[in-house]
């Protein structure tokens, strides 16, 4: 591959990335790269640092040194909306949906990434903000309805069961249209089935929408079981990088999770 | 000439000093106040707004008990006013508690906002109430305690009251920190403003600190009320608002939730208030607590000594 | 789908407003100037319903707003003499315009502040600007400082505070039920994910505020022409609480019940005063006089707050809206 082929082949590139909170490093000197179309793992002991690396991406947190470039560019010093209008988009560990609005508004909010009006349509109420309303309406069915949460629609959030929270999470995330999806823990708090359906559901996600994948993930079975690469993290270094079975064996890993 | 000048720069620090001490003074007041503020917000995380009027039954509890003191403790004097002080601190200390009981605990799962509005409504209540009950007009509070000049040197002039004022409040002050650092009813309640599910799981009664709580910042705000009334004898039925006002600015100012940031936010607006109207504008004094507020927030928003509340991701 | 109408809605509001104020010289002047302040308290509670209850930003500094347009637009209206209706119509409504947007300013200023606060932090420093506003104009001279502002012109009339009155009810309504105005819902539910979710938090908490600010403007506008006086004591962080009371009772966000709350609060004291004039119940013979309600008024208001809140302290007036979660 050329090198031009090479740089347009890579989504999130980053480089030397390094956070400290007081005298804790909490991520240092690490190098991440996430191609396009490409299904990350980003695994680690608690406390490793993962998502860290997530706050770090989306400008909750700005790195003390190094460098993040979002498809060519840097989104260091950006503030986080700005970097969700570019493209990364995020789940919570802990969900944090808009517990008060229903299914539908919750997914809705997020179209006005791409609204052409303003507040003054809002205002006005004319011929273009309905004709908007109308089309935002209809993708955020379209959406709904290729998760199976159409039927809840028009339930608040907060009334969701937590598989159902955590599958709006996504789809949310989803509707900012982002290139990079970065989940965080996604498979918390579910049982067997369900983590075989979420894999699925992610895996599915990264066909249709053609997008690429950032997974934080504490539970092994789902991380070696969809992954196409992972980077292993502890106590903020990045120990081990490759393919399931490269990680799986490496005895760094099998250290770390060990407890030395 | 030389001399002239001289003098001048003499007498500006003098009247510095005399503005100085008076700041301390009225400061300290508004800092036993706020303590109540602080020890509420710290445990309960709403802003107690009645806390004001609390202040004001003090100063009217003592008005009614100095001649029944009088009766019996030679007044003025240093023993009568002691004992108005004290019976006061618990007249209100019991009031506080009873108000928590019946008009906050039932609204502890509530959001803060109903509590907050509760609070305004009982904060109503006692101001009308004791429209009716004392009258609307400025009462004249009794001479509890003998004043004497203690200085007069070169202009300075600091009388027994001030001093009295300092020295109570410092005493107070120690008592408080002794109650929540040496005594397990104050562990408790430094337990429970730390993390409440975590205390009631370790067999605190919840109910029962919450209301010493109240007991301890009610009394303490009496004790304001009797000391305010020492030092400005007109005392009616709405002197709590202000001053309480000041008194959760001085709270906020130090970081809500911290007692010696709720003292040392009381010393800085009763001095600054106090230098202001000296020397700028005194009819600019009542928005000095709130100017002050505001810069200090904006540079630190989480109060002086309060402690940066971080989100968790 | 309820607010597909929204436009016409607001013209028949208009109109109506109209058409009562045409017949206003029929009704009774104290019953006229109670309308005309459960008009300007709905122009409050609903506007600040924006900043409190949609937003979710605490917000304690609504009559510094109100105070701003008050003064701005009495010092407008009072430069000139007797006008013909249609002049002082016009002339009116461009005080009421300068009042809000000198309001708005405020709002900007006070909006600020809440990019770095939150919670009570944010309620008391929007507490001590409202505060400061107020003992800004109790030293200016200019406007008569502490003893008082005579306003020369009784301007508000029914049509002007109902029908201002109908405009903040649709702007607030219309802002909200949009894709965009979901993200002011989304910043009062969760602001780290708001932000996430590519919503300027930001910038929509200073549209709050300076909306909400606008329209406390137009309100003091309003109340300055329909008092006549104006003093800074009028201004004060009760009138402040007693708005944000209403927006409690109603429930926070939900439009409807908070205008029917504007209503009951204003109606409340004005009873109560009603009831203490009467020597008996119209109907019940050899009631007791209840002329102590005089003095026992306020104190009963008071008592009716905290047991409403400790009965029903969601709000009055939440119930279930079918269609909320419709698009519009």
């Amino acid at each position: 591959m050329t090198a031009t082929a090479t740089i347009e082949n890579d989504l999130l590139k980053a480089e030397r990335l390094t956070i400290r909170f007081g005298g804790l490093t909490a991520v240092s000197n690490l190098d991440l790269l996430i191609r396009r179309n490409e299904l990350v793992g980003l695994i680690g002991p608690n406390g490793a640092g993962k998502t860290t690396v997530f706050n770090l991406i989306t400008g909750v947190y700005q790195p003390a040194e190094g460098e993040i470039l979002f498809d060519g560019q840097s989104v260091v010093g950006s503030k986080p909306y700005r970097i969700t209008a570019r493209g990364i988009a995020r789940t919570f560990q802990n969900i944090r949906l808009f517990s008060s609005l229903s299914v539908f508004d919750n997914v809705r909010t997020v179209f006005h990434l791409h609204l052409r009006g303003d507040v003054r349509h809002a205002l006005w109420r004319g011929r273009a903000f309905l004709d908007e309303e109308k089309s935002i309406a209809d993708r955020v069915v379209e959406l709904l309805e290729i998760f199976h949460l159409e039927k809840l629609r028009d339930a608040p959030a907060k009334s969701l069961s937590y598989g159902d929270q955590r599958r709006l999470e996504i789809v949310r995330a989803l509707a900012a249209q982002p290139k990079l999806l970065l989940l965080d823990e996604p498979a918390a708090g579910m049982n067997a089935n369900e983590k075989t359906d979420l894999m699925r559901l992610i895996q599915f996600i990264k066909d249709r929408f053609r997008i690429s994948v950032l997974l934080v993930e504490h539970d092994m079975q789902v991380v070696m079981g969809i992954c196409e690469r992972i980077v292993v993290l502890d106590y903020g270094v990045k120990i081990a990088e490759g393919t399931p079975d490269e990680v799986r064996k490496n005895p760094k890993v099998v250290a770390a999770y060990l407890g030395d | 000439m030389f001399n002239f000048e001289q003098v001048d720069v003499w007498q500006r620090v003098i009247e510095f000093l005399q503005q100085l001490i008076n700041g301390l003074a009225l400061g300290s007041i508004l800092a036993l106040i706020a303590l109540g503020y602080t020890m509420v917000y710290g445990i309960l995380r709403f802003i107690n707004f009645a806390h004001g009027d609390i202040f004001m039954l003090g100063a009217f509890a003592g008005f009614y008990l100095a001649p029944k003191i009088a009766a019996v403790l030679p007044t003025p004097s240093i023993w009568a006013g002691l004992a108005v002080m004290g019976i006061s601190m618990m007249i209100c200390a019991a009031i506080g508690v009873v108000i928590e009981r019946f008009a906050y605990r039932p609204l502890r799962r509530s959001p803060k906002l109903a509590v907050l509005i509760t609070a305004i409504g009982v904060s109503l209540f006692l101001e009308y109430t004791g429209q009716l009950v004392f009258g609307a007009a400025p009462k004249k509070f009794p001479d509890l305690i003998p004043v004497y000049p203690l200085t007069q040197f070169g202009g300075l002039s600091i009388n027994s009251n001030q001093v009295l004022v300092l020295g109570v409040t410092l005493l107070l002050l120690l008592a408080l920190k002794f109650i929540t650092l040496k005594t397990k009813i104050g562990t408790a309640m430094r337990a429970l403003s730390f993390n409440p599910e975590a205390a009631a799981l370790m067999g605190i009664n919840t109910d029962f600190v919450i209301s010493f709580t109240f007991a301890l910042g009610s009394a303490l705000a009496a004790a304001a009320g009797i000391l305010y009334a020492i030092s400005y004898p007109a005392i009616d039925p709405l002197m709590g608002i202000l001053p309480g006002l000041k008194a959760f600015v001085a709270a906020v100012l130090g970081g809500i939730g911290n007692l010696p940031g709720a003292a040392l936010g009381g010393l800085i607006i009763g001095v600054t208030e106090t230098l202001v109207s000296g020397y700028i504008s005194s009819t600019y004094r009542d928005a000095i607590a709130f100017g002050v507020l505001i810069l200090i927030l904006l540079i630190k928003p989480s109060g002086l000594l309060g402690k940066k509340e971080v989100e968790k991701v | 789908m309820r607010f597909r109408h929204a436009k016409l809605l607001l013209l028949v509001a208009l109109g109506l407003s109209l058409l009562v104020s045409l017949g206003a010289d029929r009704i009774d002047a104290y019953v006229l100037f109670v309308l005309y302040n459960i008009g300007i308290y709905i122009i409050l509670a609903v506007s600040l319903n924006l900043i409190n209850g949609y937003t979710g930003q605490f917000s304690l500094g609504h009559a510094g707003f109100m105070a701003v347009g008050g003064y701005t637009a009495a010092v407008i209206t009072n430069q000139f003499g007797a006008l013909n209706p249609f002049a002082s119509g016009a002339l009116f409504f461009g005080a009421l315009l300068a009042g809000g947007l000198l309001a708005a300013v405020a709002g900007l200023l006070v909006g600020l502040p809440t990019l770095r606060l939150k919670g009570d932090y944010l309620a008391i420093v929007t507490l001590g600007f409202g505060e400061i506003i107020r003992v800004i104009f109790q030293n200016m001279d200019r406007v008569g400082g502490a003893r008082g502002l005579s306003v020369m012109h009784g301007y508000t009339n029914f049509f002007w505070t109902f029908g201002m009155a109908a405009v903040t009810v649709y702007v607030v309504t219309a802002l909200v039920h949009s894709t965009y105005g979901r993200g002011f819902i989304a910043v009062r539910d969760d602001e780290i994910a708001a932000e996430a979710m590519g919503i300027n938090t930001t910038k929509y908490k200073v549209t709050a505020f300076v909306v909400g600010a606008f329209f406390a403007g137009i309100a003091g506008g309003l109340y300055a022409h329909s008092t006549q006086f104006l003093t800074p004591g009028g201004f004060n962080f009760m009138q402040s609480i007693a708005i944000v009371v209403m927006v409690i009772l109603g429930g926070m966000g939900n439009t409807p019940g908070v205008i029917l709350a504007a209503i009951l609060l204003t109606l409340l004291p004005e009873g109560l005063r009603w009831m203490a004039g009467v020597e008996h119940l119209p109907g019940i013979a050899k009631m007791h006089p209840l002329g102590w309600i005089g003095d026992t008024r306020m104190i009963i208001y008071s008592l009716l707050l905290i047991v409403l809140m400790l009965t029903r302290p969601q709000g009055l007036f939440i119930w279930r809206r079918k269609f909320r979660n419709a698009p519009p």
